[in-house]
């Protein structure tokens, strides 16, 4: 090694951030860290408290990984890219991973909680109240921490029991001006704040009305008034069945989210299970929803493309025209004709919707002086109203883009072209649009990404009508695929399934990666004109 | 230079990472059981807009008499109900929750909701309104309004009610023929969906109702009466009532509220919820019964609003007594239909509210209504059924084909 090399590496050396930190720097990086791991431990013990283990898990990997990254002296790239990826984490890997797993159970109207949920809300719902019994008035009293029940009939008769001890009359308990007995010698009576405190005790208290089980207990639901219940349907822990009372019936968990009975008929509500791959297998097997999705994602293709071609032609001609030097008053034409980006896309389509009304839009009133068009109801018309108001709303940005990669091609190039014998369209063709397309092909990929699902425009314009004629379900000529997936999630028809609606956008990723892949390995190829 | 730049940048790099980890946690710590710590139980209460400001003097009595503070939570009417449905399994969701009663089939599938035993209460209650409430026989919501459609008449311009909707219609275009009308009649219909409701209880007076009730009269999801003779003859009447102008697609209800209220049409089939803007504009009107096209009554659809208890409240005890003890009361019913103009589902209150001959003229006709069906598979009827009568209304359909065909495809989804 020579001298120079060694001094070099000294150099190098010297230059690392890490070392040159100056004391502000470093205090405040210690104090920043110093909250960080202050508010995480503070987090890991109330997640512990509430039992939250994998998010504990989660704040404990990326607190650690925090303090590992802004630590350490090397690894300069990490320190920059950490909040960044911390974001990637939460709001797009977290939400695809949890699309991933919904997609393979069967959540939705009827399926959408816990196994333990499901029984605790089909024991309560059979808790039925013993016919024409009386409303007692309630006095909760306590003895030894065990709560009791001090009822007074409609008849006057006042009865006192608990959990254990089946309702016995008593005569000395002593009542109030209203005749309801309050309390007994040797309770303690609760007031409305202690009855608060142990809440989840008393609404779990259940006093047998006779040594005879069958003949129901008494419950209570506001603590000052109880009523005689029967299970009609009772849980056995045991064997995992619910066995109706009355019928006899028996009701197993039958594998597929709720019990039933052999009759097939099931107890509301059920649960979430996994259900593998049924979700995809019936976005593709149902003859109903098979027919309408082949026609979307046509549709969905035809406007994509074709939303794309129409809003980068009319941004490129309208560069080139404002591009032309001579021109005057470029300025505020540009600026015109930027104004529809800045409007937000919900709003604009909103007033879309209202100037196309068929009756009562300015379109058909004033401009065609009171034409009956149907621009948004007849199939062929919405769809052509729902592009023509995405290219509205699209021309801007795709101008703008243009202009700016305009700019940045040299006149040279042109003006050489011109010298060569080119007509003005050749040089356009041969050289400004694939020098053009080199910068903005990756924009017009994405642009087709984003039209892929484009909700807002199709949402506010139409919301995917007019309706199909020939289906059931709810989906109409403009919808896209991602309209169709919020139909089926958040169910203006049969009800929300977000299991199939899941399912249906994992197809939608693969059908935008994969053409996004393509794409982009296509572009690459224009790269090399430079 | 180029040194202390990075530095500078690594370091705001590290301010947004711990920003972004103090939202973090802050996010995750916020369900914390702050409310078990601090002594005073505080109840949260899912209420829209409109009906928040009656609610607000019922919780501040609640606080004083029992020292529990209730939150009302404003929330968006549209989507109240799924988040609800979303929410209370995950044990973020409220305590209690304001909605009208069709939302009660959702809750019980999904079992978000918990029974409420009203005892001997329910008799303060309109019957309708309790068993708008109960489901497959168990009670879940305290009523506190009911409400109904009728027909609103403008009595400058008509003076006499008429009974059939044909003599509607044809009193209607009497009117406009004289030049002091635009409309004959007028119904919001929704340009996409039509607008079912409204009409139903002209579609009822053919026979047709959308489920058959059984003994017990809950709605019975396999029967549907959409099917019966009488739905191709009401059909075929929509399109005639469309011809002669009476129903228009393009119509909604704002739009048919602003026309009434400038007097532009003597009838308009609305609810008690659009009166006090009429009475604003200074209308004179006259409350008449749903007009009908066949030969049976016309019963419109009731819609009782109430109060719902999640069935995981963390305070289920504290709100069923505000519910069961503090909104049942006069007071509190009458504060609300003093705010809300919906009139009250408790007896004493209706007859304090009924001294206002609207009112009593809604009540009246709403004695003649059903509960609209609660069950899931209500949510499955209203787009075609909806559709349909749009198609219907628009002459872009037969009648006679396109009805049935509509119940068909109602029919198959119901059997899922």
């Amino acid at each position: 090694m020579t001298p120079t090399d060694e001094r070099r590496g000294l150099r190098a050396r010297l230059s690392r951030p890490g070392e040159t930190d100056g004391l502000v720097g470093i205090l405040v990086k210690i104090v920043l860290l110093g909250l960080v791991d202050a508010i995480a431990i503070y987090a890991v013990f109330v997640l512990a408290a509430q039992e939250k283990w994998a998010v504990l898990a989660v704040a404990v990997v990326l607190t650690v990984g925090v303090n590992v990254v802004y630590l350490r002296r090397d690894g300069l790239p990490a320190k920059y890219l950490a909040p960044g990826i911390t974001l990637l984490l939460i709001f797009q890997v977290f939400v695809m991973v949890y699309t991933g797993y919904i997609a393979f159970t069967n959540a939705g109207d009827g399926h959408n909680s816990t196994k333990s949920d499901a029984i605790e809300a089909i024991a309560t719902k059979g808790q039925e109240r013993v016919p024409d019994s009386p409303q007692y008035q309630l006095s909760v009293l306590e003895k030894r921490a065990s709560l009791w029940f001090l009822v007074t009939a409609p008849d006057g008769t006042v009865a006192l029991g608990s959990s254990e001890e089946p309702l016995e009359e008593v005569d000395d308990a002593e009542v109030d001006g209203s005749g309801k007995a309050v309390s007994v010698d040797g309770y303690s009576t609760l007031s409305f704040e202690e009855l608060l405190d142990q809440q989840d005790e008393i609404l779990a208290v259940a006093v047998p009305v006779s040594d005879n089980p069958s003949d129901g207990s008494l419950r209570t639901a506001d603590g000052s008034t109880a009523y005689e219940y029967r299970s009609n349907l009772t849980y056995d822990e045991a064997a995992d069945t619910f066995t109706d009372t009355t019928t006899g019936t028996v009701y197993r968990d039958g594998g597929e989210g709720s019990y039933v009975s052999d009759d097939g008929e099931a107890l509301v509500p059920g649960w979430k299970i996994n259900v593998g791959l049924d979700n995809f297998r019936r976005a593709v097997e149902t003859p109903q929803l098979r027919d309408s999705l082949l026609a979307v994602i046509a549709w969905t293709f035809v406007f994509a493309t074709l939303s794309v071609a129409l809003v980068f032609g009319l941004g490129l001609f309208l560069a080139m025209v404002f591009n032309v030097a001579s021109m005057r008053g470029k300025k505020f034409y540009r600026v015109m004709l930027i104004l529809p980006y800045a409007f937000p896309a919900f709003l604009s389509g909103l007033v879309w919707a209202g100037l196309l009304n068929t009756e009562f839009g300015f379109i058909n009133q004033v401009l065609l002086g009171g034409a009956d068009i149907e621009w948004l109801t007849d199939p062929w018309l919405a769809r052509f109203s729902v592009l023509f108001v995405n290219l509205w709303l699209g021309f801007p940005y795709m101008f703008l883009v243009c202009t700016g990669a305009l700019q940045s091609i040299p006149d040279e190039m042109n003006e050489a072209a011109r010298m060569d014998g080119a007509s003005p369209w050749r040089a356009f063709r041969a050289v400004k649009l694939p020098l053009l397309l080199v910068s903005v092909a990756p924009l017009l990929i994405t642009t087709f990404a984003y039209n892929f699902n484009n909700f807002n425009v199709i949402y506010m314009l139409t919301r995917g009508g007019p309706r199909f004629e020939d289906t059931t379900s709810d989906i109409g000529a403009t919808d896209l695929l991602i309209t169709m997936v919020y139909k089926v999630a958040f169910g203006t028809g049969t009800g929300r399934d977000y299991g199939l609606a899941s399912a249906l956008s994992i197809i939608i990723f693969v059908v935008i990666g994969v053409i996004a892949a393509l794409l982009f390995r296509r572009t690459t190829a224009l790269e090399d004109i430079h | 230079m180029l040194v202390n730049r990075r530095r500078v940048l690594a370091t705001g790099a590290l301010a947004v990472a711990s920003s972004l980890l103090l939202g973090a946690c802050g996010s995750s710590d916020d369900s914390g059981s702050d409310d078990s710590s601090s002594g005073s139980t505080t109840l949260t209460m899912w209420v829209d807009a409109e009906r928040a400001p009656a609610l607000k003097d019922a919780a501040a009595s609640f606080k004083k008499d029992k020292d529990v503070e209730v939150k009302l939570v404003i929330k968006d009417f549209q989507s109240a109900r799924d988040d609800f449905i979303t929410q209370v399994p995950t044990g973020k969701g409220p305590d209690m929750i304001v909605g009208p009663h069709d939302w009660v089939g959702k809750f019980v599938q999904n079992g978000v909701v918990a029974p409420l035993e009203l005892g001997d209460k329910a008799g303060d209650f309109e019957d309708a309104a309790v068993q708008a409430m109960t489901y497959e026989g168990k009670t879940y919501g305290l009523p506190y309004a009911i409400e109904n459609v009728a027909l609103v008449r403008n009595t400058a311009l008509l003076d006499t009610p008429a009974q059939t909707m044909d003599d509607v219609v044809a009193a209607g275009n009497g009117v406009v023929k004289a030049g002091k009308a635009k409309y004959p009649f007028l119904v919001g219909l929704d340009p996409k969906q039509g607008d079912p409701y409204h009409l139903y209880g002209i579609q009822t007076s053919y026979g047709a109702p959308v489920f058959e009730r059984n003994d017990a009269g809950d709605y019975d999801p396999n029967q549907l009466g959409l099917g019966n003779p009488g739905g191709v003859e009401f059909a075929k009447d929509l399109a005639a009532w469309s011809k002669a102008g009476a129903l228009n697609p393009s119509i909604t209800g704002d739009i048919a509220k602003t026309a009434f209220n400038k007097g532009e049409s003597p009838y308009f089939l609305t609810g008690p919820w659009n009166v006090p803007d009429m009475q604003k504009a200074g209308l004179e009107i006259a409350i008449d019964p749903i007009p009908t096209g066949g030969d049976e009554a016309a019963t419109p659809f009731i819609g009782v609003n109430g109060f719902f208890i999640s069935s995981k409240a963390t305070n289920a005890l504290a709100a069923s007594e505000f519910v069961l003890n503090y909104l049942s009361t006069e007071d509190a019913q009458d504060a609300l239909f003093k705010t809300g103009g919906r009139p009250p589902a408790l007896k004493a209150s209706f007859e304090k509210a009924a001294s206002d001959p609207i009112v009593a003229a809604f009540g009246e006709i709403g004695k003649t209504g059903a509960p609209m069906p609660a069950i899931p598979q209500m949510d499955a009827v209203w787009a075609d059924w909806g559709a349909t009568e749009l198609d219907i209304i628009k002459g872009k359909v037969d009648p006679a084909t396109a009805w049935p065909k509509m119940v068909q495809s109602v029919q198959s989804k119901v059997a899922g």
